[in-house]
C-alpha cells in the first residue's frame, strides 16, 4: 500500500480545499510545464546550437528540410532558418553584400568569381534561443516563452498575432504565420529532440556544418566544440544570452 | 545590389519584408496622444487655475472621451486574432509594455475620465432630467444614476473629489502616452525607436496635438453655433501651445543632434533613409510645414500686434498644421522604424492598401469615429450651459 498517513492527508487537504478541478490544476502547476514526451525532463537539458560557418556550403538542404519537417509556409518570407551568402570584397567588413534568395531554399546561383580578391562564405541563420530573450520579454500574455530546458518557443493556441515581438527580435528569425495569423519561429524541431532525435536541418546538413547540443549532458561534443574553436555570437552588444555559437564569424556579418 | 523581391533595396532578413505594424499602428499613439493632450489642456483650468481657458474645459473632456473610446480600435482591428484580446487581462505578462496597456486604458476611460466628467456634468444631468420627458429623461435619469440630489452639500462633494480626481488625472494622462511612447522606445532592437527620450518626446507632441485639436474644435464649434469666440480663451490656449510645442522640438532636435554627432552603427542607414524614403513625411511635412511654420505662426502673433481676424487665421492654420505634423511623426515613428533592415544593408517600402483590414478606409473611418461621438457627446451633455463668452 503506497498511501502513508501523510500523503492522504495532503491528498484529502486538497481535494476538501479545492474542487477536484482545481486540484488538478495544481498538481500541473507544482510539477511545471506539462512534459512533452513520457521520458523527457525540462529540468535535464540545457539546449544550444552551434554553427560553423567554414563547413556551410551553401546546399540549402537545411532550409528545405525545415521547411517540410515544420510545414513553414514556402513564401519567400516566411522562414525558421535561412542562409545569407556574404561577399566581402578586399577585405571591407563594412560594406559586405549578401544576398540571400529565397532564403537559401533553391540554393545558391554562381555570382561571384574565384580569385577576385573578395571574400566569401554562408551563415546559416535560425533562432538564437536567447536566455534573455527580448521577444520573450514583450509579448502581452506570455505565448512565447523560455522554456526550462533552454528553448524559446510559442503557444500557437494563445497568441494574439500583435506582432510586438516580431519587432522585439534583433535577429529577424520571427514572422507571422499567414494561414494561422499566429507568430513562428524556429522551435528547435522540440517535437524531436524531446524524442532524442536532432532537428530537420542538423540531420540533413551534408557537412555538419550545424549542430544541436545540449549543455546539461557533460558528454555531449558541443562542449568541445565551444572549447576548441574561437565562439562569437551574432549582434554580442544586445547582450540577449544567445545561445546560436558560431565558430569563424566575419566582422562583417550581422 | 539589386534584390529578387520588388520594393526591397540592399538586403533584408527574409522575414523583414513584410511590415508589420500598418497605418493602424500609426493612428494608436496618434488617438491616444490626442487623449492625452486635450484632457491635459481641460486640467489647466482646474488643476492651475487658469481661468481664461475656461470656455473649454469640458469641451476638452468630451474631446477626450470621444477619442479614448476610439483609442483601442485599430489595435483590435491590427490583431492576428482580436478575440483573445481579453487575455491580456486575464494573464497579462508583467514585462510587456504592451500587457500594461490595457490596464492604463481602463484605469484613464473608468477611474479618470468617466469620473471626472460625471462628477463635472452630475448637477446638469439632474437638472436636464427633471426637464426632459418620455426617453431622454429615462436616460438622464439613468446617467446620473437615478439620484435626485441637488443639495448643497452633494454638490459641494462633487467639486471636492472632481478636484481630486483631476489631481490623480494629470499623472495618469503623463502615465498614458508617456507608456505609449516607452512601448517603442523600449525596443532595444531597433536604434530608430530605441531611446529614453522616446516617451517624453511622446508626452510633448501629444499635449501640442491634443492643445491644438481642442483649439480647433472650439474655433469650429463657435462657427457653427453662431456664437462669439472669447479671445482671451483662444490666446491663451494658442499661447500654452507655441510654449509646449517649443519644449516638444527642442527634445525632438536634441534626439537628432545627438543621433548625428554619436553616429553609432546604425547612423548610415537611417541618415540614408531620411535622405530618400522619409524625405517628404520627416523632413518636409514633420518638421518644415508641422513644426517649424505653425511655431513660427505662433510666435509671430506673440511679437506683433495682430486684429482679433488675423489671429484666428494664424491660429486656425497653426492647429491644422500641428495635427498633421504631429500625424507625421506618428508615421515616421511607426513606419519609418519598419524600413530598414535591422542587418543595416537594406530597406524595403511600405505598401498602403486602400480598402483591407489594414488599409486607408478602416484607417480613415476610425478617425472620422471619434468626431461623431464628440457630436453625440455634445448633443448630449452640452458643454456650453454655464456662461456664454461675452459678445
Amino acid at each position: 500500500m503506497g498511501t502513508n498517513r501523510r500523503e492522504f492527508l495532503k491528498s484529502t487537504g486538497k481535494f476538501v480545499l479545492l474542487t477536484s478541478a482545481a486540484a488538478l490544476a495544481w498538481d500541473f502547476l507544482e510539477a511545471g510545464t506539462p512534459e512533452a514526451a513520457p521520458n523527457y525532463k525540462l529540468q535535464e537539458h540545457w539546449w544550444a546550437f552551434a554553427v560553423d560557418i567554414e563547413k556551410c556550403i551553401g546546399c540549402g538542404n537545411c532550409v528545405r528540410a525545415c521547411k517540410t519537417e515544420n510545414n513553414v509556409p514556402l513564401e519567400p518570407y516566411f522562414f525558421r532558418t535561412w542562409v545569407e551568402r556574404y561577399h566581402v570584397p578586399k577585405g571591407d567588413i563594412e560594406h559586405p553584400e549578401v544576398d540571400s534568395p529565397n532564403g537559401g531554399y533553391d540554393g545558391f546561383p554562381a555570382r561571384y568569381q574565384p580569385g577576385d580578391g573578395s571574400k566569401n562564405f554562408f551563415v546559416p541563420k535560425l533562432c538564437n534561443h536567447c536566455s534573455h530573450s527580448p521577444c520573450t520579454q514583450v509579448c502581452p500574455v506570455g505565448a512565447t516563452f523560455e522554456s526550462p530546458d533552454g528553448a524559446v518557443l510559442v503557444d500557437k493556441t494563445y497568441c494574439l498575432g500583435c506582432r510586438y515581438c516580431v519587432q522585439a527580435c534583433p535577429y529577424g528569425c520571427r514572422f507571422i504565420d499567414p494561414r494561422t495569423m499566429t507568430v513562428d519561429k524556429c522551435s528547435l524541431c522540440y517535437h524531436r529532440i524531446t524524442k532524442g532525435l536532432t532537428t530537420a536541418c542538423c540531420e540533413s546538413c551534408p557537412t555538419g556544418a550545424r549542430m544541436l547540443g545540449d549543455l546539461k549532458n557533460p558528454k555531449d561534443p558541443m562542449h568541445e566544440f565551444l572549447r576548441i574553436h574561437k565562439i562569437l555570437v551574432l549582434k554580442p552588444q544586445m547582450a540577449t544570452g544567445a545561445k546560436l555559437y558560431y565558430n569563424g564569424l566575419d566582422g562583417s556579418v550581422r | 545590389m539589386e534584390s529578387m523581391i520588388h520594393g526591397v533595396e540592399g538586403f533584408m532578413y527574409p522575414n523583414e519584408i513584410e511590415l508589420q505594424w500598418s497605418i493602424l499602428i500609426v493612428l494608436y499613439p496618434y488617438i491616444t496622444g490626442l487623449v492625452a493632450g486635450a484632457f491635459i489642456l481641460a486640467s489647466l483650468e482646474r488643476v492651475f487655475n487658469v481661468e481664461a481657458v475656461k470656455p473649454t474645459y469640458r469641451l476638452a473632456l468630451l474631446t477626450a472621451l470621444a477619442f479614448l473610446l476610439v483609442a483601442p480600435l485599430p489595435l483590435q482591428l491590427h490583431l492576428g486574432h482580436p478575440e483573445r484580446a481579453f487575455e491580456m487581462f486575464l494573464t497579462p505578462h508583467t514585462t510587456s509594455a504592451m500587457a500594461m496597456f490595457g490596464f492604463v486604458y481602463l484605469w484613464y476611460l473608468m477611474a479618470v475620465l468617466v469620473l471626472e466628467i460625471w462628477l463635472d456634468y452630475r448637477k446638469d444631468i439632474v437638472l436636464m432630467a427633471r426637464g426632459s420627458t418620455g426617453r431622454m429623461r429615462q436616460l438622464y435619469r439613468a446617467m446620473a444614476l437615478w439620484s435626485d440630489n441637488l443639495s448643497e452639500r452633494s454638490l459641494e462633494i462633487d467639486d471636492k473629489v472632481g478636484r481630486f480626481i483631476t489631481l490623480v488625472g494629470v499623472p495618469s494622462a503623463f502615465l498614458l502616452h508617456g507608456y505609449v511612447g516607452f512601448i517603442f522606445g523600449s525596443i532595444k532592437a531597433n536604434p530608430w525607436w530605441s531611446t529614453p527620450v522616446m516617451p517624453v518626446v511622446f508626452l510633448f507632441s501629444a499635449m501640442v496635438s491634443g492643445i491644438a485639436l481642442v483649439m480647433l474644435v472650439y474655433m469650429v464649434a463657435c462657427v457653427f453655433r453662431g456664437t462669439v469666440i472669447d479671445m482671451r480663451c483662444l490666446d491663451t490656449i494658442a499661447r500654452y501651445l507655441l510654449y509646449t510645442f517649443i519644449i516638444d522640438f527642442a527634445l525632438e532636435m536634441l534626439d537628432l543632434i545627438h543621433r548625428i554627432y554619436e553616429s553609432d552603427e546604425s547612423f548610415k542607414t537611417l541618415d540614408f533613409m531620411v535622405h530618400t524614403q522619409l524625405y517628404f513625411p520627416h523632413i518636409i511635412v514633420q518638421i518644415v510645414l508641422g513644426t517649424i511654420l505653425p511655431i513660427g505662426l505662433l510666435g509671430l502673433v506673440q511679437l506683433m500686434s495682430l486684429s482679433e481676424h488675423q489671429r484666428k487665421g494664424f491660429y486656425a492654420t497653426a492647429g491644422v498644421l500641428t495635427l498633421i505634423g504631429i500625424f507625421a511623426m506618428r508615421w515616421n515613428v511607426v513606419i519609418g522604424g519598419q524600413l530598414f533592415s535591422k542587418s543595416f544593408l537594406g530597406y524595403t517600402t511600405y505598401k498602403l492598401d486602400f480598402a483591407t483590414r489594414e488599409g486607408l478606409l478602416p484607417a480613415i473611418i476610425i478617425l472620422i469615429l471619434p468626431f461623431i461621438i464628440l457630436w453625440v457627446l455634445v448633443k448630449l451633455l452640452p458643454p456650453w450651459t454655464q456662461q456664454e463668452p461675452a459678445a
